[in-house]
């Protein structure tokens, strides 16, 4: 029996869960460091498939729709960042209305360009590294050596240092922090503001086109709550990427547990419930309080 | 001192006249994307005015749509006055539904006097215990309800599930046995004939009157002063001798047990069962609907109308541009209001300046 | 000797009034020079507007001779200016290595050097004797060591001109003696330094040369050899018109409100009021002078019940106040007009009618369980406009739209038709007009007169003279003297109030 559940099939399903949590995640971290709160990851995800099954479509190119999924990330987030940053309106509405927005543009598309309004034609998926090893099973092979899921784990990684050891992730924090104080000495908050959101826009789009390939195609709202889950993740790990990556791979293990014992032992919503029960305990601060950065969410005023 | 303003300084002008120039200038935004689909824009929007707006069936779709919006833009409007963001109205109108059909389905003899009080009393009080958490959370450990709101709309959502698929269900489906008979609701067109067909029912007597409750709470009540209180200047509520974390609370379960009553229109009213699934996202639009009608309990009525109108209005609308119409217009909509605000108030002060000066000149 | 710094005729306006007109100071090359003057005489906007971090509407500035323009911090920082504010600009979850390289971050391979960093930093760090923990967070460490970090950041950008806000606010006798002696360091080896300060003795300590400024204006010059307390607290204060109120001598009645060994110590364990006693009899105006925080506000919250002290009793009319919530100290009888009207006292988003009802909505006149009255809200709103001569005529418009002194009406009507026993007014004419002033000096005379007994903290000397039965000073969280009466001169109170004079512990209980 346990055997059965922790194969390499196994291993390889909590992989393809956690790699769209983790890039948009990591979004969220980028996002809220810089002190924009992102709820509108979910919308931007959704774009971000939108555009890579788009891009993948007309072009015969994978690359190209990936670069798609990246674009349309951040065209989504700016919309955002000029919102939350410039016009210095409500975040978190902001968001919500993003996500809403892209739910309906998506499936407006959709219907213009496919004549559906549920989901596209079959795209590629996306081409793959040969490893060398376990070719016996060539799925769980094929994802272990798809390129984005090796990027998935350079970006955590170097997310990690980007935030905590180079100049660009001490000014991010910094604005996010304590804008004031980064204003004092001569940092531009609003560009590393701008910086902030971008990523996270390109990150989660990613997340997006990630999905599509995924599943070969794109349907209406796909991003199905990876977004909030992302979000979750993010606060889980108090706001660090590999603490988040970790949340991550955590609410991933859970979901393909579920997946694993689908109809029997606990019931499944009980499982799909771990990530967001989770943040709630983690917020409270019954395991460690999960503070988010000082300025999170709110627009800085220069004049006094 | 009494320097006499422009009439359209005055904040209740510009309260009235924000969602009016938000909601023109997304029509306005709109009418692109129905170019770009090759249609007449005003031949689409007298089409979708017409058949929402032009006959009793459209009407009565229209507040059937109208209904459960009213009840979720209360609610954050109603949280928002004490400076709290209810994103969970969703979830509180999922656990509330569910128990107004839970009780509904154990309660069959009983006269329909008391039982229909008692199923609407049944969806406050599951609304409201999924408002407490929250409240509870953000008054004693200072988590921000925003996020625990956000969380608590996915675990209603699998607690329900769990419930409609393994518990409490029919069968095959994923809905509850039907409610008692004596704890229906009735339609409109049992009574008026015009409605025939549409499933707009009484429910929308009490979406009326918890608007009215709404107002004479935080209008008209101590308890309301206090909310507003709290809600502007929790440092002077404090120095009032007002408890601040108790009217976090307090208001987040009426906020919830208020989205609580969404079950009344389709669970007592429409299908007499709680199905998974049934509301989409009616917890979100209320959002939209609260910040359109500036959180006052009328202008909630007149914005959930709008927005139950563009619910409806998506399907008609359906033949010529896709139905999704109406999503982007809602979202346009929302983002105008929030932005609106600085920058309608920006452009007003440049034209009251230029004239000044013209004046002078 | 050169000057490092000249500010020529600089002037700076707000919306409401003129922070600096037309100043000119000019500081040598070399030394330190003293900054000081009451609050609100203009010393933070002047150097903050010498930082970059306001443009001045008119004046220049030279820099070592040069002139200059300085937009942003960015170009004072480029001209070597360093600033330390009064509140500090730290990054409190960042390592003190971070927040002082911050903006200023030396690379290698893009990842941020801290080695040879640290290593600059530890040199510069023993060069001035400002031993900091570069790897413990901020918000780790006390106000003593956060100073020292801001002090480090300016050198660690090779300020040579140092501009201090303030500096021993939050410190303890002892850190300030150590800071004293980092500054003189500094000095030695060629610093510029202007320290922001009102506290005389500092200034007697450490200073070169001492420019006075006071209500926007630079009050006069002196070196600091060559002056002494008395003619700086005199220069300080000024001789202006005093305001004098129309007051009888009365003799005060029984004590209302005890306060017996009153302390408070904060969160991060500093003694903010120590062991302080005071009496307030009824009749009589009992005024508590002092430069702001030395303690007056943790007093004031304290009796309020909007803080919690940590040991000491708190009486009204004999009766235990201390530890209740604010709801119950308004119900034993106490009125309380707060320091900070926006923030405390009213809430600028409603009516003046509903402001004016703050804390008295539970009364029977003005709701029952069910609904407020709004006819008797109304009434009320009516009455004390009238009463108080609030303009505009309004009950219904925001709080926001009234001026400051209108809007400081408001809160002492309300407090005043409490009807309270006690009655404490804290900057109660804080940015008011000078009409609004004399109105609201008579009402509390008016109302002292009437018997209550009346606790009134000011920054403001003039008010405390003219105003005060009795006058007790406050200094570093104690009462540091009592006078029985009013009859004092400015520059006697200065020299308490700065801490030049009286250090031992006084009570002001009996009359």
């Amino acid at each position: 029996m346990i055997s059965q559940i922790f194969s390499l099939a196994f291993l390889a399903q909590t992989i393809r869960i956690t790699v769209p949590y983790s890039l948009a995640s990591l979004g969220g971290v980028y996002s809220e460091r810089g002190g924009v709160v992102n709820i509108a990851l979910e919308g931007i995800i959704l774009n971000g498939a939108f555009c890579a099954t788009v891009g993948t479509y007309y072009t015969g190119s994978a690359l190209f729709g990936v670069a798609c999924g990246i674009a349309g990330g951040l065209l989504t987030a700016l919309i955002h960042a000029v919102i939350s940053i410039h016009i210095k309106a409500d975040q978190i509405i902001s968001g919500i209305a993003i996500n809403l927005f892209a739910v309906g543009i998506t499936k407006f598309v959709l219907e213009i360009l496919f004549q559906s309004s549920s989901n596209s034609p079959r795209i590629a998926g996306l081409p793959h590294i040969h490893l060398g090893f376990i070719e016996n099973q060539p799925d769980v092979a094929n994802l272990l050596g798809n390129p984005l899921v090796l990027a998935t784990i350079f970006i955590v990684i170097a997310s990690h240092f980007i935030i905590f050891k180079t100049r660009f992730g001490l000014r991010l924090r910094s604005v996010g922090e304590n804008p004031e104080a980064a204003d004092t000495v001569g940092i531009g908050v609003t560009l590393y503001r701008y910086y902030g959101v971008l990523i996270s826009g390109a990150l989660a789009g990613l997340a997006g086109a990630w999905l599509a390939f995924d599943q070969h195609s794109f349907t209406d709202g796909m991003s199905a709550g990876r977004g909030y889950i992302a979000l979750a993740a993010m606060i889980v790990g108090k706001w660090n990427p590999l603490g988040a990556a970790a949340a991550c791979l955590l609410f991933g293990f859970a979901e393909s547990l579920q997946i694993q014992l689908q109809g029997g032992g606990l019931p499944t919503q009980f499982i799909q419930m771990i990530p967001y029960v989770a943040t709630i305990i983690a917020l409270a601060g019954f395991i460690g309080k999960a503070v988010a950065p000082g300025a999170d969410g709110i627009p800085y005023e220069k004049e006094k | 001192m009494t320097e006499k303003r422009h009439w359209l300084e005055h904040p209740a002008t510009q309260n009235f006249l924000i969602p009016i120039f938000a909601v023109v200038l997304s029509f306005a935004v709109g009418a692109i994307f129905i170019l770009i689909v090759g249609q007449d824009p005003f031949q689409v929007y007298s089409v979708l005015f017409s058949q929402t707006l032009g006959n009793s069936y459209g009407v009565g779709q229209l507040l059937f749509k109208t209904t459960p919006l009213i009840f979720t833009g209360l609610s954050v409007a109603l949280c928002f006055k004490a400076g709290l963001f209810n994103i969970g109205a969703e979830g509180q109108l999922q656990i509330g539904a569910f128990m107004t059909a839970l009780v509904g389905m154990y309660t069959v003899g009983v006269p329909a006097f008391i039982e229909i009080p008692l199923l609407v009393l049944a969806g406050m009080v599951g609304g409201g215990i999924w408002g407490f958490i929250p409240g509870y959370l953000k008054a004693k450990t200072g988590a921000h309800e925003v996020i625990n709101t956000i969380m608590l709309n996915f675990v209603a959502a699998a607690l329900v599930s769990f419930f409609v698929t393994n518990v409490f269900n029919v069968p095959a489906t994923v809905h509850t046995p039907s409610i008692a008979p004596t704890g229906r609701i009735p339609r409109f067109d049992a009574v008026f004939s015009g409605f025939q067909g549409s499933p707009v029912n009484f429910s929308i007597v009490i979406a009326l009157l918890a608007a009215l409750f709404v107002w004479y709470y935080i209008d008209r009540t101590r308890y309301g002063y206090e909310l507003r209180v709290v809600g502007l200047n929790s440092k002077a509520a404090e120095y009032g001798g007002i408890s601040v974390s108790k009217n976090i609370i307090v208001s987040m379960v009426i906020g919830g047990a208020i989205a609580g009553l969404v079950g009344t229109n389709y669970v007592m009213g429409y299908k007499y069962y709680f199905e998974e699934g049934f509301s989409t996202g009616t917890g979100f639009m209320g959002i939209a609907v609260a910040l359109l009608g500036n959180n006052n309990p009328f202008g909630v009525i007149l914005a959930a109308l709008l927005f139950g109108m563009l619910e409806y209005g998506g399907l008609v609308i359906n033949t010529m541009v896709p139905k999704e119409l109406v999503s982007i217009l809602q979202a346009i909509v929302i983002i105008f209001v929030i932005s609106s605000n600085k920058i309608f108030r920006k452009i007003l002060v440049n034209f009251l300046k230029k004239r000044t000066l013209s004046i002078n000149d | 000797m050169p000057y490092a710094i000249e500010l020529l005729n600089i002037t700076k306006r707000f919306a409401r009034t003129t922070a600096n007109d037309d100043i000119t100071l000019k500081v040598e090359s070399g030394s330190i020079h003293a900054l000081v003057g009451e609050n609100g005489a203009g010393k933070t906007t002047l150097m903050e507007t010498l930082y970059g971090l306001y443009q001045p509407d008119s004046g220049r500035i030279r820099i070592h001779g040069k002139e200059v323009s300085i937009r942003s911090p960015h170009d004072s920082i480029r001209l070597g200016i360093g600033m330390v504010h009064q509140h500090f600009m730290l990054v409190p979850p960042l390592t003190v290595l971070e927040n002082i390289v911050l903006g200023a971050e030396t690379t290698r391979y893009s990842l941020l050097d801290l080695k040879k960093t640290t290593a600059e930093i530890s040199e510069l760090a023993g060069r001035f004797s400002l031993s900091v923990p570069l790897d413990e967070k901020v918000e780790n460490i006390g106000v003593g060591i956060q100073q020292r970090v801001e002090i480090l950041k300016a050198i660690y950008r090779k300020a040579d001109i140092l501009v201090l806000d303030e500096p021993t606010a939050v410190l303890t006798p002892q850190e300030a003696v150590q800071l004293f002696k980092i500054l003189s360091e500094l000095k030695e080896e060629g610093k510029t330094i202007v320290l922001i300060t009102h506290k005389l003795n500092e200034v007697m300590a450490i200073s070169d040369r001492v420019s006075v400024m006071r209500k926007g204006k630079i009050a006069g010059e002196v070196e600091t050899a060559k002056t002494n307390p008395q003619e700086l607290a005199q220069m300080m204060v000024g001789r202006p018109v005093l305001l004098r109120v129309e007051k009888a001598e009365k003799k005060a009645g029984e004590p209302v409100l005890a306060i017996n060994d009153l302390s408070y110590v904060d969160r991060r364990g500093i003694s903010l009021l120590k062991k302080v006693s005071l009496e307030v009899g009824s009749g009589e105006i009992l005024g508590i002078a002092g430069v702001e925080g030395n303690g007056q506000s943790q007093l004031v919250e304290c009796i309020a019940g909007l803080m919690k002290p940590s040991s000491g009793s708190i009486t009204l009319d004999g009766i235990s106040i201390s530890g209740l919530t604010p709801r119950d100290v308004f119900a034993r009888g106490l009125a309380h007009v707060p320091e900070d009207r926006i923030k405390r006292g009213l809430v600028v988003e409603m009516d003046v009618k509903e402001n004016l009802i703050l804390g008295l909505h539970n009364q029977p006149q003005f709701s029952s369980r069910l609904a407020v009255n709004r006819k008797s809200i109304m009434d009320n709103a009516r009455f004390l406009i009238t009463k108080y001569d609030i303009r505009p005529v309004d009950p219904d418009i925001h709080a926001r739209g009234l001026s400051g002194g209108n809007q400081q009406k408001v809160i002492i009507a309300r407090e005043l038709s409490r009807n309270a026993q006690v009655i404490i007014a804290s900057q109660p004419t804080r940015g008011v007009d000078i009409g609004g002033i004399e109105f609201i000096h008579r009402t509390l005379v008016e109302a002292r007169d009437a018997g209550k007994a009346v606790l009134l903290v000011s920054a403001d000397l003039n008010e405390i003279l003219s105003l005060s039965d009795r006058i007790a000073v406050m200094y570093d969280g104690r009462i540091v003297k009592v006078f029985p009466n009013s009859k004092v001169e400015e520059s006697e109170l200065g020299l308490y109030m700065t801490g030049s004079k009286g250090d031992s512990q006084m009570k002001a209980v009996g009359s």
